[in-house]
């Protein structure tokens, strides 16, 4: 249904559209951010893609790629064509600092949206008239969608109290107990790739999050060449 | 003779109207702003000139808690996003990572959901109406309108184990297959639901301080409504017969024969008649699906990656022990990729984006919330209009704060 919007769009824009994909039926097409509303403003405007209907901006944080040298962010688009009943989604990777033009004068509904994606990623659209945080308040340091925002940070505006004298303490402080999370992406992100969950551990394969599992390989078999080396050196002694 | 003109000036001071307009706070805690929001208004006397619409108080991290845990521990938190309606949510979030996986749940599994599916949404109705008139100092269609939503939530107990946040859903499928007297369950409540709406009707629509607060107050335009992202029964109500049960048939919508109704003018009566018709509507689903729901067969896949084996097998035999472990501690494992799944929650377009990295958790979940959009169309309905209109038109649009501020 959608994929005679990507047709078309390359047909347009020709190398300006860096990536087309299908996955699942998703239609989905990658520009450069310098593309962004100029391709957005022809799929509203184009009489066989007359996407009206404004369906969602989000984003989502890639920290490990823009390790690798790529951009950190991905911004997507959704839209929908009332008349035609199709979809697209557009996206475009950002790296961190950069600042993405706004859609808000093609579609109102844009205006949310990025005041969320804003507040919650720190990605700053140019152009938008209204730019605040939205969810969190203005007190609130730090964009907490991002991965290396950790789950369990708390910035109370009002401090907590001190509740030694009652009875409703939790069983064990925050650092104690299970971790919170599958994935400690402090520690990631930092190189030492200690995932958390010590209590399922490495040989489950738990610990890693990504599905190439290389890291985990090079470990075990690092603990298996120390394991063989310990044997050596016992009969010695 | 000079006097008068005199106390005529003073007078003219004394009476001087400031011509700033006043600034007013109306919540985040104000007992008809119904889920916690603030709004900042300018008025000018009882004219709303300006209004900053601040949703935000009940933001619980939704979207940060999702990437800690499995896909299936996703579920308790998706219950609680629109909470009137938990089931919409569970099924719209099955479907998302099932789009992910390839898969498709069996045939009565399907028409299962849609059943649940509806009563969730006719209860969301109900507590949409319901409340709007009570606001309005209404408080019997309420209270009946309550009563019968809480004889539904009878039979969601009787099926899930929970009254309002079930956690029914299963990515596969549901949790359990239909009881035995399900089918007889539902049929025995249908009336009693037609008999509820045609009395709430009679209390109301021929009430004159109810029709003068609800028509023409509230109006969004047809165009506004879709450049803001509006979907469901507030997108409807404008005249725009967009419904994703019928435009982008999902599970089995497309075996049946219903209809979308639209209003005209966008206003609250519009918005109000919209979602009592669309409770006869869901009924008309739920009397055919009813019909068409195969007795018997599996509701879920048997595929033990995903779904976790029966617990009399997990117990006797070793493969099952190990799928059980495997899912429960690892996690279900969805292939790497991206998609958004779509489907019409209580309030319009309820959109999952999922993005998943391979392993056992999800790397993001975005939920396009409807409420977040029609909540942003609020702003244009109030200005011009009188400060004792939010109240209907703020109750009209139903917003839920566990799903909009996630």
């Amino acid at each position: 249904m959608s994929k005679k919007v990507t047709k078309l769009l390359q047909k347009e824009f020709g190398d300006k559209i860096l990536l087309a994909t299908d996955f699942r039926g998703d239609a989905e097409v990658t520009v450069a951010p310098k593309h962004w509303v100029e391709v957005a403003t022809f799929l509203r405007d184009h009489e066989k893609s007359a996407m009206d209907h404004f369906t969602d901006v989000t984003a989502v944080d890639y920290p490990e790629r823009e390790m690798e040298g790529g951009a950190r962010f991905d911004v997507l688009l959704l839209c929908r064509s009332m008349q035609h009943n199709h979809r697209m989604r557009l996206r475009t990777e950002l790296a961190d600092g950069k600042k993405l033009a706004s859609l808000t004068p093609v579609w109102s509904g844009a205006n949310w949206a990025e005041r969320e994606v804003y507040d919650m990623f720190g990605i700053e659209f140019e152009g938008h008239k209204d730019l605040r945080r939205i969810l969190m308040y203005d007190e609130f340091e730090g964009w907490p969608l991002r991965k290396d925002y950790p789950i369990d940070r708390v910035q109370p505006l009002v401090e907590y109290r001190d509740v030694d004298s009652t009875l409703k303490l939790p069983p064990f402080g925050i650092e104690e107990g299970q971790p919170f999370a599958r994935i400690d992406w402090e520690e990631r992100l930092a190189g030492r790739d200690e995932q958390v969950s010590p209590s399922i551990g490495l040989q489950l394969g738990q610990r890693r999050a990504l599905s190439d599992s290389k890291v985990a390989e090079d470990q075990a078999a690092e603990l298996a060449q120390k394991k063989a080396a310990d044997a050596a050196e016992t009969p010695e002694s | 003779m000079e006097a008068p003109d005199e106390i005529f000036e003073d007078e003219d001071e004394a009476l001087e109207i400031p011509a700033d307009p006043m600034r007013l706070n109306m919540g985040p805690s104000h007992p008809a702003m119904h889920g916690t929001i603030r709004m900042v208004l300018d008025l000018d006397g009882e004219t709303v000139m300006n209004v900053d619409v601040q949703p935000g108080y009940l933001h619980r991290g939704f979207e940060k808690s999702c990437e800690r845990g499995t896909w299936a521990q996703v579920f308790p938190y998706a219950d609680r996003l629109n909470y009137v309606s938990p089931m919409l949510n569970n099924v719209g979030f099955s479907l998302a990572v099932e789009k992910l996986l390839g898969i498709e749940v069996p045939d009565r599994g399907q028409y299962y959901r849609v059943i649940l599916g509806e009563l969730a949404r006719i209860c969301d109705h109900f507590t949409s109406n319901g409340a709007g008139a009570m606001e309005l100092g209404a408080f019997t269609p309420f209270l009946w309108l309550l009563k019968v939503r809480d004889w539904v939530w009878d039979i969601l107990e009787r099926e899930t184990g929970a009254r309002m946040t079930h956690s029914f859903g299963r990515i596969g499928g549901m949790a359990f297959p239909p009881t035995d007297g399900f089918a007889d369950d539902v049929r025995a409540i249908i009336p009693e639901i037609h008999k509820v709406v045609g009395e709430a009707e009679g209390l109301l629509l021929k009430n004159r301080i109810f029709l003068d607060r609800m028509q023409g107050v509230g109006i969004l335009s047809k165009e506004r409504a879709v450049a803001l992202g509006c979907s469901g029964p507030v997108l409807r109500s404008t005249g725009v017969a967009y419904d994703v049960r019928k435009d982008h048939p999902y599970m089995v919508y497309d075996r049946f024969d219903f209809e979308v109704p639209v209003g005209e003018d966008g206003d609250n009566w519009d918005r109000f008649m919209v979602r009592m018709e669309e409770i006869r509507q869901s009924i008309r689903i739920i009397e055919q699906a009813l019909d068409q729901m195969p007795t018997d067969g599996p509701v879920s896949v048997t595929d033990s990656r995903i779904m976790l084996p029966e617990k009399r097998e997990v117990y006797t035999t070793i493969e099952a022990t190990i799928a059980h472990f495997k899912l429960v501690m690892e996690g279900l494992k969805c292939p790497k990729g991206a998609v958004y799944s779509f489907t019409e929650g209580g309030n319009g377009e309820l959109g999952f984006y999922i993005v998943s990295d391979g392993s056992g958790t999800p790397y993001r979940v975005r939920v396009r919330p409807p409420c977040w959009y029609n909540l942003q169309a609020v702003r244009e309905m109030l200005i011009g209009d009188m400060i004792a209109d939010i109240i209907p038109t703020f109750g009209s649009i139903n917003m839920i704060g566990g799903e909009c501020d996630r």
